[in-house]
């Protein structure tokens, strides 16, 4: 079993765990802008994409890495814009009354 | 070279710092996101971590043709951008359609990955084709499966669970395929056409996989989605050996999880059940045995005297307040009532609207302050001191029969018990049942007002009579 793949679960586990931890302590009050922010973390995928598409290599990486780095990055834009557009609606009473 | 050597190593060093600094950041923003005070501080640290990850990926040495790419991001900023404006009715198709796209990036980079690694010497070891065909599996059958979710939330195609004999096995037979390939593929990565037959197999089973899901689970499809779209992210970082992707993908996958469990216990249902089970079958032969029962009704002028009267009222908000556009009006109510000194909360359903936390979303959407709405089991402790609990295009989460009736294909999830407050209005179209087609035997009770009409209008002429009559 290769090395870099005992390494990466190591980071895989520890990052479940920590995302469980993390994530649990959302308020389900805001699991659509966790949903939509997940997402736009979720494309740093695209960082991928770019090298797959802008290294020297085969006519078809360069295609698929392009395809691949626009529909990652067309989440990372809407996601992030989505998610602050949302967050931006929650408002506490108390403001308008006092 | 000995300085051109030095700056390489550099650059993957820095490159290295930034996305550390970047997993850092995403799992900062991850944790400001708990609460609303902290949650906007927790998608600009997001977006700096993001944006550094990617500018820093442009100084990667190996990079030597950009045109291509960089008109790819730029399409997917012209594209993402009205994705993040749509409408917040619209949000769960979003969602969707935005896993789809995750996973098409992530099956797509791995599918690249494939044809790199058969043409390439040393070729592609048993484990490192493993890899790549379980990432490529699950990415593809969830970019297929996102899309038949994004289309049924769209009502691009229809709600209703689409089901036919056997299809369980059939269903399985495709899966087993996609493995089958990939475990042929492991001994001998290059058989002709085996690969892409893998990809088709699996874009079928997503396919396969949610087209027999109906309308109401939606909101479990999406969470589950989400959680194997982040797995197929980790998975491509095992792939690529990239941390960045590893951690992203957890953390991705484990919310999705998170959700999905919280959704399957709000609907007092399991996995297994959501996937497989077929919801909204046993309706059919339900809605035919129906024979006419007594309700009560009354009118805008009526309900209006009885809310004003309340000390307090519980309104419950479902997915039907939002196709009629009532969100505002239900406001307005709220503003009204609160002037006369009658304490108005909401009552918000885990499982009420489309996604996780969609209730959420639409009424703050129309300016209801969040410190008003109530989850549903502090709504239930409330309940029995409730004068008025006023149910607003809700139907299943407020359904009795979960609680009493063992025939009802809901018993068991937890409901709104808006049967225990001391009156109970329902707006409502017609009696006709909802979303899951099932009857509701709240409509027949004695202190349960049916209000019918379009949500929007009934409301509106409440809130006119309670601003006319009251002043």
């Amino acid at each position: 079993m290769p090395q870099g793949f005992i390494e990466n679960l190591y980071v895989f586990l520890l990052a479940g765990f920590l995302g469980f931890e993390v994530i649990r302590r959302v308020s389900p009050l805001l699991h659509t802008p966790l949903m939509a922010l997940t997402n736009a973390l979720d494309a740093i995928v695209v960082v991928a994409a770019i090298i797959i598409a802008a290294r020297r290599g085969s006519v078809l990486s360069e295609v698929l890495g392009s395809v691949a780095a626009f529909a990652a990055f067309s989440n990372m834009v809407g996601g992030f814009l989505i998610t602050d557009r949302m967050l931006r609606m929650f408002k506490l009473s108390g403001r308008k009354k006092s | 070279m000995n300085i051109t050597v030095m700056d390489l190593s550099t650059v993957q060093l820095l490159t290295d710092f930034a996305y550390i600094i970047a997993i850092a950041f995403f799992v900062l923003s991850l944790k400001w996101l708990s609460t609303p005070a902290t949650a906007r501080r927790g998608v600009l640290v997001g977006e700096i971590g993001a944006a550094l990850a990617v500018v820093t990926t442009f100084f990667n040495p190996e990079l030597v043709q950009f045109q291509w790419v960089l008109i790819a991001l730029f399409a997917g900023a012209i594209v993402g951008i009205p994705l993040g404006l749509v409408q917040m009715t619209a949000v769960p198709q979003r969602t969707a359609l935005s896993h789809a796209f995750g996973a098409l990036a992530a099956a797509l980079i791995g599918i690249s990955e494939y044809y790199k690694g058969i043409s390439s010497t040393p070729p592609l070891t048993k484990f490192e084709m493993v890899e790549i065909a379980m990432e490529v599996i699950i990415g593809s059958l969830s970019f297929t499966g996102s899309l038949i979710a994004a289309g049924k939330l769209q009502e691009w195609l229809p709600q209703r669970p689409i089901v036919y004999k056997g299809q369980n096995y059939v269903s399985f037979s495709v899966l087993g395929a996609a493995v089958l390939s990939a475990l042929v593929l492991m001994f001998n990565p290059t058989v002709p056409f085996l690969f892409p037959a893998m990809v088709v197999i699996s874009l079928l089973f997503g396919v396969m996989l949610v087209t027999p899901i109906g309308g109401a689970d939606m909101p479990t499809v999406i969470a589950l989605l989400n959680s194997y779209v982040g797995l197929t992210a980790a998975l491509l970082g095992f792939v690529l050996n990239s941390k960045v992707l590893v951690v992203a993908g957890a953390l991705d996958g484990s919310s999705g999880f998170i959700l999905a469990v919280v959704m399957c216990k709000a609907m007092n249902r399991s996995f297994t059940n959501v996937l497989f089970g077929a919801f909204g079958q046993l309706q059919v032969t339900a809605k035919a045995a129906q024979e006419e029962r007594t309700v009560h009704t009354a009118t805008p002028e009526e309900a209006a005297a009885i809310l004003a009267s309340a000390n307090t009222v519980l309104i419950v908000p479902g997915y039907g307040m939002a196709v009629a556009q009532a969100q505002h009006k239900v406001r307005e109510l709220l503003d009204v009532l609160t002037k006369k000194g009658v304490d108005v909360k909401f009552g918000i359903h885990p499982v009420a609207g489309r996604m996780p936390g969609h209730m959420n979303v639409l009424l703050a959407e129309a300016d209801v302050p969040y410190d008003k709405l109530v989850e549903m089991d502090a709504a239930n402790s409330e309940m029995p001191q409730t004068d008025v609990a006023l149910v607003i295009g809700a139907n299943d989460v407020t359904n009795p029969a979960a609680k009493t009736d063992q025939g009802s294909p809901i018993y068991g999830m937890p409901i709104i018990e808006v049967d225990n407050a001391r009156t109970v209005m329902v707006i409502k179209r017609s009696l006709n049942p909802g979303f899951a087609g099932i009857d509701n035997p709240l409509y027949y009770i004695d202190k349960t007002m049916m209000l019918f009409g379009d949500a929007k209008a009934f409301v509106s002429s409440v809130v006119k009579e309670l601003t006319g009559g009251g002043e």
